[in-house]
């Protein structure tokens, strides 16, 4: 592979990515396949942090882990994450739906449905760290978390 | 049409033999669906739980901290390692290396056994931890 990648390399002068990027009628034909992975290497970043915190937290001690949360510290990559996983659940269950849902009624109806629960996930996910974040900062102004 | 089933069928997509890399694939698309709907059901359950107070936040650790909340925690755990070791193996693939029959297997094998691995050890230390 390595090999056919050089000879595409110099034929072109660029990657087999560089190549194909920016095509398609609106220019991201690639689009999907990138964005795919840049969230994948977000998620793998951000529950990595979720999970090394979790098991150092006590999980049963709601005034704790709102203190937790509401720090900036949490709450921007609690709302990264949440970004960048339903954005990477988007494209991933578009082409699950794409892959097996071939009549044209129910494929558009199961896409609208993805799109309107990944932004409607995002959205409440978002407004409980915001609502923690900004609850927990006005109740104990001047202590630090 | 008669005529035509005498002829060779090609491919013969009933005839194949499971192997690792074939289980892998699947198991990613499965993994991942399974994490979009249930994981993220979890996810947004607890954080709203979380913002909504002490009786909500009460509720969902009485139900995570239960068996059948245990055994989904688990299971969602393994098909988060098993999507993450499986979506690097991916990763690797795309930059056009790992294709070779052997390493391809052997790749395949490892995401399987590093999943069982670490959720393994995620939870005998959460175990470890609370006794």
């Amino acid at each position: 592979m390595s090999q056919r990648s050089g000879i595409a390399k110099v034929a072109s002068g660029g990657t087999e990515l560089g190549r194909v990027r920016g095509l398609g009628s609106a220019r991201e034909g690639t689009g999907h396949f990138i964005h795919q992975r840049l969230t994948a290497v977000g998620n793998l970043a951000l529950f990595l942090w979720l999970i090394v915190s979790l098991v150092r937290l006590p999980l049963a001690d709601l005034a704790t882990m709102r203190e937790w949360l509401g720090s900036p510290l949490a709450a921007v990559p609690m709302i990264l994450l949440i970004i960048s996983v339903f954005w990477h659940i988007r494209l991933g269950l578009q082409t699950l739906i794409e892959d097996y849902v071939h009549s044209d009624a129910p494929r558009i109806l199961a896409l609208v449905i993805v799109n309107f629960y990944c932004l409607a996930g995002a959205a409440f996910g978002i407004f409980s760290v915001a609502k923690i974040a900004f609850t927990a900062t006005a109740a104990m102004t001047g202590v630090p978390a | 049409m008669a005529h035509e089933t005498d002829r060779p069928l090609s491919p013969h997509l009933s005839v194949y033999k499971w192997g690792p890399h074939m289980a892998v694939s699947i198991f990613h698309r499965a993994t991942g669906d399974g994490l979009a709907i249930v994981g993220t059901l979890a996810l947004l359950w607890w954080l709203g739980a979380m913002a909504s107070g002490a009786d909500a936040y009460g509720a969902f650790i009485d139900c995570a901290g239960g068996i059948v909340g245990k055994v989904i925690l688990i299971g969602l755990s393994w098909a988060f390692f098993q999507h993450l070791f499986s979506g690097l193996r991916h990763l690797v693939l795309d930059t056009g290396a790992g294709y070779e029959l052997k390493t391809n297997k052997m790749f395949s094998i490892l995401v399987f056994v590093a999943a069982i691995v670490a959720t393994a050890a995620l939870w005998g230390f959460i175990f470890m931890e609370t006794i």
